[in-house]
């Protein structure tokens, strides 16, 4: 609720701003307090930036060129996420060559304390709980959670959550992922947690656990790449709000609100629609499980 | 008397003024030590611990023995068994050196990618597989440090009386070796019990993992408090138990006047 009229705000700001502004819709830098020279970095001049390494497709790509990155490249401006950053350090006036990254695992993202980033990008959801403990962006992307599983498996054929329930599931610790198993699906037994999706998707394939819950994006790079006959069963409604990927900055940032700024500008001129076409066209509608 | 006392409340009231005094204190306490979380968080973890109780029972039942026979063949004197020997010098090797999350990661992982209908692919019962395997070594180990502390009298005046190799083993070296090597044995029964923690890489939701869990969810690190409260727990009774062990031994061994 906060961020909804939060971002009503921006946006209207944004409006007039663009509005004042040169005229172009794509405007570029912002100005002010959030012009370049005044933004608050951990090292002035640069962009830093961080993720989970590996970062998988379609949220990243690239490929494996360069280290100590795994699997895909932040660097390379491909994927949905990296995009994204580089048209956020865009909007702030920084160039390609002044957005570095470091890698972070994804359960120290959001842990209370200071950060050695600008903020952080790996598909981190928005929740009140992680809230307290780090400031989130607005969203940059509304997610579904989805299930997935192995041809063959019983669980295939589940139609609906009550259908899940007696299955053996699985997901990565601490994500809304996991919370969503305990809090909505409830299943007899309890679900495995694992320490990143690879393990949990090796278990899949292990016949460990039956199905795993990603969000749906990724499903698709678990069924097309990591696990041959894996299917997805289908995906899960928001329970309450709408699930919002948002950049995790350490708390009291000043950097956020430049950065919201710069978000929803993205949204008003089409970038964000744009670059969700080209990275995530593949997501569509999956079987709804109630 | 007087001046331990006074001695006592300086030193830990200096540490408990200096401790509460650092700047992060209070966010430190809201932390980790939450004590309503700490109270409504207990059955759950407890719960989850007793998978780790079942874990180490079954370990350690199994440990004891494997790593007394592994320690015999170890001593197997004479040319022929040079094959044993080496084996079994290999494995201890291996298995000390490699880490036993590693072990861990490497059975409950490939074993079941395997395939083969017969394997099974349950987590806790290779997590299980590689406790005992890590920990019969390291076991075996202790096993041949009391065998060799006994002295090659008693050995070879068994020899002499014409017991076999074996019954000398048996009727006289270890019972000795065994009573002497009880504390490193129970050391090593407390590692193990330690290290059922490490099942949780595997998925499994046993008292550490559950904590990690919560943990996550909530941003509380009473959790952590809630889950070393439990391991402590039972090791501070096997300790008691083990030191009332030893003392009884060595009452008997003193009262019977003998160096045995």
């Amino acid at each position: 609720m906060r961020t909804v009229s939060f971002g009503l705000v921006l946006t209207a700001l944004a409006l007039v701003l663009a509005a004042t502004a040169t005229g172009r819709p794509d405007a570029q830098s912002l100005t002010g307090s959030c012009a370049k020279a005044n933004l608050s970095l951990k090292t002035p001049g640069r962009l830093s930036l961080a993720t989970d390494n590996p970062a998988f497709p379609p949220w990243w790509g690239g490929g494996q060129t360069r280290k100590p990155w795994k699997t895909s490249n932040p660097y390379s401006g491909k994927g949905y996420e990296s995009a994204v950053a580089y048209a956020v350090a865009k909007q702030l006036g920084f160039t390609r060559r002044e957005v570095t990254w470091a890698p972070v695992p994804f359960t120290q993202s959001y842990r209370p304390g200071p950060k050695s980033f600008d903020f952080y990008m790996a598909q981190v959801s928005y929740s009140k709980e992680r809230d307290q403990a780090v400031d989130f962006s607005s969203s940059y992307y509304y997610v579904k959670q989805a299930l997935v599983t192995r041809e063959g498996n019983a669980l295939a054929r589940a139609r609906s959550i009550a259908a899940v329930r007696p299955f053996k599931l699985g997901a990565q610790l601490g994500t809304t992922s996991y919370q969503y198993i305990v809090r909505y699906i409830k299943p007899s037994t309890r679900p495995l947690a694992f320490d990143t999706n690879d393990l949990a998707v090796q278990a899949l394939q292990n016949g460990q656990i039956d199905g795993i819950v990603v969000d749906l994006p990724t499903t698709y790079y678990v069924t097309d790449v990591q696990v041959e006959d894996a299917v997805i069963v289908g995906q899960f409604r928001n329970q309450g709000a709408r699930e919002q990927l948002g950049m995790v900055f350490e708390r009291d940032s000043k950097l956020r609100r430049c950065v919201n700024r710069a978000i929803n500008q993205l949204w008003v001129n089409g970038t964000m629609k744009a670059l969700q076409k080209r990275w995530l066209s593949r997501v569509g509608i999956q079987r709804v499980l109630r | 008397m007087l001046i331990a006392v006074a001695s006592t409340l300086a030193f830990f009231g200096t540490l408990g003024f200096l401790v509460t005094r650092a700047p992060g204190w209070e966010r430190f306490k809201e932390y980790f030590l939450d004590w309503d979380r700490y109270r409504e968080s207990f059955p759950e973890i407890a719960d989850a611990f007793l998978l780790n109780v079942k874990i180490f029972l079954v370990a350690e039942a199994i440990v004891l023995f494997a790593a007394l026979g592994l320690a015999v063949l170890r001593s197997l004197p004479g040319p022929v068994f040079f094959p044993i020997r080496a084996l079994a010098i290999v494995y201890a090797d291996f298995f000390r050196g490699v880490p036993a999350i590693l072990i861990i990661l490497m059975l409950g992982v490939g074993m079941p990618s395997l395939g083969v209908d017969w394997v099974p692919i349950d987590p806790v019962f290779w997590a299980t597989v590689a406790l005992v395997l890590v920990y019969t070594a390291y076991v075996s180990e202790v096993y041949r440090a009391g065998i060799e502390s006994v002295h090659p009298s008693q050995d070879a005046a068994a020899r002499s009386l014409g017991l076999t190799r074996f019954q000398s083993l048996r009727f006289v070296v270890l019972p000795q070796a065994v009573r002497r090597v009880i504390p490193p044995l129970l050391n090593d029964f407390i590692g193990l019990q330690k290290d059922t923690a490490l099942v949780g890489v595997l998925g499994v939701v046993e008292a550490l993992r559950l904590t990690q869990i919560n943990e996550a969810a909530s941003f509380n690190g009473t959790y952590y408090l809630v889950a070393a409260t439990l391991f402590v727990a039972i090791t501070i009774p096997l300790a008691r138990f083990t030191d009332w062990l030893v003392a009884r031994d060595r009452r008997r061994r003193l009262a019977t006047g003998s160096p045995l």
